[in-house]
């Protein structure tokens, strides 16, 4: 069963290029909220030897002396980018796995290498063509096979974007795995990389002869897994629905420092309208809050302050005046004056689905119904309305929420905002 | 008479024939079924019903390949003859192959503009629709960077 992997070259900046067709060849960066961190790199960048996730004020100077083209993050226009590749990918295999903003797995049960192949050259034209992207197409028994066939996809110009694995001679093969540090294999980071060295394990080809048995026992049933799958065993299934999310998130840097509780409750009510709206999208409840306000670690010569309180409901909720409710009580409970504060956040913890919360003996049904309709039609309106017309007042009005983050150089919503078409200068 | 064409023994179900292998998803994703609009009553059914139809949908009337299509607001004059003015949208659809006689939208210089596409010979000319504005003859060398084919003007009156 061949497996397609098939993801986009510097996804966020190829997005960027294609409605600036001047930002092509030359070296550009995309940045994290706020403009904290480069979160993507053109191939100039890379080549500069600019690593991801660096803060951006540390390559400064070296960008300005590069003359490095620095974008913020315009997560709008990528999101459409992004189904609008998937969608037209979904044409090519009825099993599909949309594995991240910019990657999925086809699923090519029964063609050929060689079918598989001009399946995949299809693909990769296509959304050339039909979006301006560039992508690279792995093809492989395995997931972590078709993943390893894809990083040579792009790294190796002889493929010419696509990799078919079966189709690589089998010494070849194995002096490609011996040239690879382990580390490159899908699923193992920093601390299992350690761990593989320090008993001799370096490249993937020293990992794919391990004894699968042992190192299940030394380290978990994952390893066999992977090790069964650089094997050409197929042990990690396609999962074509993403499971409901088991932690929901909203935090954000702030555009300055801010001091007083009433910023800081502004700011966390709004990340929790955000993280409960999402809550409700994706049908489920959550039994508990934990929320972090800290002051900025790279300024070392200012106090420094960090907290976080977790809150336990009394019954799991979807409620946002619930949430907001126990919110400001970590707050009160936190807050120290004196700090100059640069982030906050939430983490909506304990989720379940909706359908399988347990009535609270004490609970009063009625005002339950109530509630639940009362926050449908808050997402109904903005949905209707765009985001954040109705909210609650806590929350602060746009106008006046003068600690958001800072997105100087952000490019417009080219593809979903009709005041922010991109312009064809037509002389 | 045997008949060896027919596989089946008379009397079964003609009508579990295999049909042809049909894609699983393709462009026929959205499908509109017309609505019945009075309520069933023991009166006489609305005369109105037989003639229902679906609502005009201007999404399927003016994008063929939802996926490929972009708007793209203009601003210039230069195709002001074929009835693209400055402020006006247009419908770019990256799916269609460009070809001679075409309306495109071209990347000149980093910068996209429109154009109609002409073959002459051997070389490739773009052509504004405006005489105030000049022909650009691409020269033996330089890239032409297509970035779709305009199919549609939004122009409001």
């Amino acid at each position: 069963m061949p497996i397609v992997l098939i993801d986009a070259n510097n996804f966020y900046v190829s997005c960027e290029r294609v409605f600036r067709p001047d930002l092509e060849g030359k070296p550009v960066v995309v940045l994290s909220n706020n403009d904290g961190c480069v979160v993507a790199r053109s191939a100039e960048v890379k080549a500069l030897g600019i690593a991801m996730g660096v803060p951006w004020f540390q390559i400064k100077k070296l960008a300005q002396k590069e003359g490095i083209i620095a974008l913020s993050s315009n997560y709008t226009l990528y999101a459409d980018m992004s189904q609008r590749m998937m969608t037209i990918l979904s044409d090519f295999s009825p099993i599909q796995e949309v594995y991240s903003i910019d990657e999925c797995f086809l699923d090519l049960q029964g063609f050929a290498p060689e079918q598989c192949r001009q399946i995949g050259q299809t693909a990769r034209q296509r959304i050339r063509q039909w979006l301006g992207l560039p992508v690279g197409v792995g093809i492989a028994p395995t997931k972590t096979l078709a993943k390893l066939a894809n990083h040579l996809a792009k790294k190796q110009p002889k493929y010419a974007g696509v990799c078919v694995w079966e189709e690589i001679p089998e010494q070849k093969q194995a002096k490609i795995l011996q040239q690879l540090p382990v580390t490159e294999v899908w699923g193992i980071g920093r601390q299992w990389g350690k761990r593989l060295q320090d008993i001799g394990i370096l490249t993937v080809w020293d990992l794919q002869n391990a004894d699968p048995r042992p190192m299940r026992q030394r380290f978990s049933i994952l390893m066999e897994r992977m090790i069964r799958e650089l094997r050409g065993e197929s042990c990690i299934a396609m999962e074509e629905v993403a499971p409901p999310k088991q932690e929901i998130q909203s935090s954000r840097s702030f555009g300055r420092p801010v001091k007083t509780i009433e910023e800081l409750g502004e700011a966390i009510s709004l990340y929790i309208v955000r993280a409960t709206s999402k809550l409700r999208r994706q049908n489920s409840v959550a039994a508990a809050l934990r929320v972090y306000i800290r002051t900025n670690p790279f300024q070392n010569h200012l106090p420094q302050y960090q907290a976080a309180r977790t809150v336990v409901l009394s019954q799991a909720s979807q409620d946002t005046r619930i949430f907001l409710h126990a919110g400001k009580l970590a707050l009160t409970q936190m807050y120290r004056e004196g700090f100059a504060y640069a982030k906050a956040g939430v983490h909506l913890l304990e989720i379940s689905s909706a359908q399988s919360v347990q009535a609270d003996l004490f609970g009063d049904m009625e005002a339950k119904k109530r509630a639940n309709q009362l926050m449908a039609t808050l997402d109904q309106i903005n949905a209707r309305f765009g985001r954040n017309v109705l909210q609650p007042g806590v929350a602060g009005l746009q106008e006046t929420r003068s600690w958001e983050m800072k997105r100087g150089n952000k490019s417009p919503a080219y593809t979903t905002q009709w005041k922010e078409l991109a312009r064809v200068k037509v002389e | 008479m045997h008949n060896p064409t027919n596989v089946f023994p008379s009397g079964t179900n003609r009508e579990l024939t295999a049909t042809a292998p049909q894609a699983l998803r393709g462009s026929f994703r959205r499908t509109f079924f017309p609505l019945m609009i009075s309520r069933i009553a023991a009166g006489f059914p609305s005369p109105a019903d037989d003639y229902v139809e679906k609502q005009i949908d201007l999404n399927t009337h003016l994008i063929q390949h939802k996926e490929a299509t972009f708007i793209l607001r203009v601003s210039g004059w230069s195709m002001r003859d074929v009835g693209i003015f400055d402020g006006d949208e247009i419908i770019v659809d990256r799916a269609i192959t460009p070809s001679d006689g075409k309306i495109v939208v071209a990347a000149i210089n980093g910068e996209l503009t429109v154009k109609r596409l002409r073959r002459v010979g051997e070389s490739v000319h773009l052509l504004a629709e405006n005489p105030d504005f000049p022909v650009i003859v691409l020269k033996e060398g330089e890239e032409l960077c297509i970035w779709g084919v305009v199919t549609r003007v939004l122009h409001s009156v």
